[in-house]
């Protein structure tokens, strides 16, 4: 198997673009972090083949499948049977010796497969056995989403896996149980297991599926076509598969007097990092960015740091990445970087903004002006949501985030984009909407 | 002017509490920079200004050289060759234009003296042009003998040891294998240099630089408005073939518009030491040696540059590592000086009855729109862009144009060779001789530090960096202890 001899415990690095250079008296710090983690197992060829993998080869990691079988799954009838279809792609995806359990999402939760509070082993046997299964699915009850996760949580932990995934699918509003009880499933299954959350039609809230998806660090995304969910299915099973390592954690150290003002992930989504933080010793917190395959993404951190003389220089702050241990130890994954601040009196130099911190700051602003101009069309308020998403549709344009721009361009008018201006359009798809409100906090990078 | 830098104002450190010296510029407890609390004088950051020379006469020599005063200015900036019998070539050996002084300030009718004989009595300077034409003005000849620095030193080997940054030196030795933080005195120093209590970089070894060779002494600071010193400098002995001595010393400063101008000023001051060191010994012309050495530091400058940046033929190495270069030889009868850019070389005679001498002329924008005849002095240096320099080592400079003189002083002086960091705050020859201590021919490490301490009071804006050799170069064996 010479194409697979690749270590599946992955390189980090760790690459700081930043202007260092700050004018006298100035505290504020901005750099973005690209975390990259390179030269683990992730194949694509091999993930979308996964009889190429033989048992115990990959990262051992355990699946649930939570599949929403409420009453309003039936409508369309096409609804479940795609759900069923999709939900087999995704056993099918899934490559030998990885534990998965499927389970039925209600007012209550039910495992389907395997049963007994077990996890099964894929093979071609406990698939098959699987895919049975799935007949039994069926349409009637209601929807409280906290208790499949906390299922899904004690299903996963119960395998010694370095690798443990959910993926949710739901249909509808979370209507029985209250919002207190899905924070609380949230918080308690944080850290413990990853999992990615998808809406099929357009009777579902969209900040309770994003909602998800921050909360346990995974993607979300509107499946407005049910015929389409198995496909997504497929691609996020991959996905779950590629991951090499768990619970990483982006470390910072900051010096004496500093004050961190935030830390989000700004690539391939905006993810708000700051309330996140857990200690870590003195000056250094944690902030916990899930599981990792071969892949990039890019962290916006703000410091406040004293400040200094013209000519000093300082550390603001230290970046490193570590896998927090059960018994409080870490393991260090190396990699680090020096975030920097350095007084001068060349203003050239101190009033010149990074691309990258400009890039994402902009990306960052898009994502919340969208998110703005959305609630505000839906208060009715036409002037400010003409406003907010004229500005998305500006600075869409200017950073080159075409996707992000057809999905505006599906919701407004657009008069002169470099302008900003546009009117709203009168009519608006729902899914449309839907659509740009889930991936509002795509972002792109910066242009090369 | 109230805001000029006052460290003795200051009884107490305001970062610490802790009591202060008069002279201190940086708290003894805590490293604050005491210099920091005062407003600085105005800076004069070395950077480049592309396409400067584009609008000047193609014609017009790079080096308009020697210039003489007006008559009636008052300004200390406006002298550049009082001694007005100082005269140059460009490295090409041809003369450089010279225009009439019939007012010169100090009664000397023509600006060229043809050799030191014809020298009138009581001449104000003794610093000559020396025609490279005219090879038997270097009586360059064997017999070769052992050669050895004042010092003792091998003269191929220049004493590396640098001696401790002042401002740590007088701190507390930190515990057995850790290094204490100079601006916290609590926190460790971390293995990339920052403390790990309140992140401060801590100094670095080129923040402060001394080298003392008998006959020549260097000293290079950070100066206190930039946080790392993107000068260097190389100092050497060597023998010419007929056994008589050679000292040689380059001061660059590196480019700080530039990336890696740290690297680019050390990469020509070695280049151009080691070419000077290659071909002295030979018995190579001085000033053709001269030359060379420039043309070897440009090239290890141009190697610095990345070529994954190249941008087309016309702007090869957008940004690329770059520095200025100033170099003097002194022997026993001759005195070289080269350049490019505006680092300068002055002439201090020993009996400062007479006349100092600035023995370069700069690169930049301001000299150039005076040799052009575009302003008048005053006009130009209150230009803000009149310290661009228009000359310079690396990949992006136009064209390599070293400039290059040869001198016979006729009297015992000192040479000061320097970086803007330095002239800045003594820019007229005699503003410069009234810094350098009078001992600085006996004296020349404690003169370059006088120096640097000069350039540091007056508000150190800039890095600085001094090298001070005294002519005649002694011959072997003397000023040994
Ligand atoms: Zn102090
Ligand atoms: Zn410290």
């Amino acid at each position: 198997m010479a194409n697979f001899s690749k270590s599946n415990v992955p390189q980090f690095s760790v690459d700081v673009y930043q202007n260092e250079y700050l004018p006298e008296g100035g505290r504020e710090v901005n750099a973005i972090v690209t975390v990259s983690a390179t030269g683990g197992g992730t194949i694509g060829s091999a993930v979308a083949a996964p009889h190429l993998y033989t048992a115990g080869q990959g990262p051992d990691a355990a699946v649930a499948i939570m599949v929403d079988c409420s009453g309003s799954m039936d409508y369309p009838p096409a609804k479940m049977r795609n759900a069923r279809d999709a939900t087999a792609a995704a056993i099918d995806t899934l490559r030998d010796g990885v534990h998965f359990a499927v389970i039925g999402g209600t007012h209550v939760a039910k495992e389907v497969y395997p049963g007994n509070g077990r996890l099964a082993v894929a093979d071609t046997a406990t698939r098959d056995q699987a895919k049975q299964a799935l007949r039994k699915l069926s349409a009637g009850g209601g929807t409280a989403i906290g208790t499949w996760l906390r299922l899904a949580d004690r299903l996963l932990s119960s395998a010694e896996v370095s690798i443990r995934h959910g993926i949710v699918l739901t249909d509808g509003r979370n209507e029985h149980e209250s919002p207190e009880d899905l924070r609380a499933a949230l918080d308690s299954c944080a850290g413990r297991f990853t999992c990615d959350a998808r809406g099929v039609g357009t009777d579902w809230e969209v900040k309770e599926v994003t909602g998800i998806a921050s909360a346990l660090l995974g993607t979300a995304d509107i499946v407005a076509d049910p015929a389409a969910l198995a496909a997504d299915f497929t691609h996020m099973m991959e996905t779950a598969m590629g991951k090499e390592v768990a619970d990483v954690a982006l470390r910072l150290w900051t010096p004496v007097g500093t004050e961190i003002k935030f830390v989000k992930q700004v690539a391939p989504t905006v993810e708000e990092l700051t309330a996140r933080r857990a200690e870590a010793g003195p000056r250094a917190g944690d902030y916990p960015t899930g599981s990792w395959g071969d892949e990039s993404r890019d962290y916006h951190v703000c410091v406040q740091v004293p400040t200094a003389a013209v000519g000093q220089e300082m550390l603001a702050a230290r970046v490193s990445l570590v896998i927090p241990q059960g018994d409080g130890s870490v393991q260090n994954l190396g990699a680090q970087g020096l975030v920097r601040a350095v007084w001068t009196d060349d203003m050239v130099a101190s009033t010149s903004i990074n691309p990258q911190v400009a890039h994402y700051t902009g990306q960052a602003e898009l994502a919340q002006v969208i998110q703005q101009g959305l609630d505000l069309r839906k208060a009715g308020d036409v002037d400010g949501a003409t406003a907010k998403l004229g500005r998305a549709v500006q600075l869409a344009g200017a950073s080159g985030n075409a996707d992000t721009a057809k999905l505006l361009a599906k919701v407004v008018d657009v008069v002169d984009a470099a302008a900003g201006t546009v009117r709203l359009k009168a009519r608006v798809a729902e899914a449309d909407e839907m659509t740009l409100e889930t991936r509002s906090t795509k972002t792109v990078r910066v242009k090369k | 002017m109230s805001q000029m830098p006052q460290p003795t104002a200051l009884s107490r450190c305001p970062s610490c509490e802790e009591p202060l010296e008069a002279a201190d510029r940086f708290c003894g407890a805590c490293g604050y920079d005491l210099s920091a609390v005062s407003a600085p004088p105005q800076d004069h950051p070395t950077i480049t200004m592309n396409g400067t020379s584009a609008g000047l006469p193609p014609a017009a020599p790079s080096v308009d050289w020697p210039l003489a005063p007006e008559v009636d200015s008052a300004d200390v900036s406006a002298p550049v060759h009082r001694a007005a019998d100082i005269r140059g070539t460009d490295s090409g050996g041809s003369e450089l234009p010279h225009p009439e002084h019939p007012e010169h300030p100090h009664g000397d009718p023509a600006g060229v003296r043809p050799s030191v004989a014809k020298r009138p009595a009581g001449q104000p300077s003794g610093v000559r042009f020396d025609r490279p034409s005219e090879p038997d003005e270097y009586p360059l000849a064997p017999p070769a003998g052992e050669v050895r620095t004042a010092e003792g030193h091998p003269a191929d080997g220049p004493d590396r040891e640098v001696p401790a940054d002042p401002r740590t030196a007088d701190l507390p030795a930190p515990p057995a294998g850790a290094k204490v933080c100079v601006a916290c005195r609590s926190g460790q120093v971390d293995t990339d240099g920052y403390c790990e209590n309140c992140g401060h970089a801590q100094p670095r070894e080129r923040d402060h630089m001394e080298q003392e060779l008998g006959a020549v002494a260097a000293v290079s600071d950070r100066g206190l408005r930039h946080h790392r010193n993107e000068d260097a400098f190389a100092i050497s002995s060597t023998a010419l073939p007929d056994g008589s001595p050679a000292v040689v010393a380059v001061v660059c400063d590196g480019v700080s518009s530039a990336t890696r101008p740290d690297e680019a000023s050390l990469a020509a001051s070695r280049a151009a030491n080691e070419s000077l060191l290659a071909a002295l010994p030979l018995g190579t012309h001085p000033q053709q040696a001269m030359h060379e050495a420039i043309v070897a530091a440009s090239e290890a400058v141009n190697a610095l540059a990345d070529p994954s940046t190249a941008q087309g033929e016309h702007a090869p190495h957008v940004n690329a590592p770059a520095c200025t270069i100033v170099s003097a030889v002194v022997t026993s009868a001759l005195l070289i000086v080269g350049w490019v850019g505006d680092s300068r070389v002055y002439w201090i005679p020993v009996d400062r009855s007479s006349l100092p001498a600035r023995l370069t002329e700069d690169d930049s924008w301001a000299a150039q729109m005076v040799a052009a005849g575009l302003m008048n002095e005053a006009e130009a240096y209150a230009d803000e862009r009149a310290h661009a320099i228009t000359g310079w080592l690396g990949a992006d400079a136009y064209e390599l144009e070293p400039h290059t003189v040869s001198f016979k002083p006729d009297r015992p002086g000192v040479v000061v060779v320097c970086t803007d960091g330095l002239w800045n705050y003594a820019e007229a020859a005699e503003d410069m001789a009234e810094v350098v201590p009078l001992d600085a021919a006996e004296r020349p490490l404690h003169s370059a530090q006088v120096l640097v301490g000069h350039a540091l009071d007056g508000g150190g804006h800039d890095n600085v960096t001094v090298a001070v050799m005294p002519f005649p170069a002694p011959s072997q064996g003397a000023g040994s202890a």
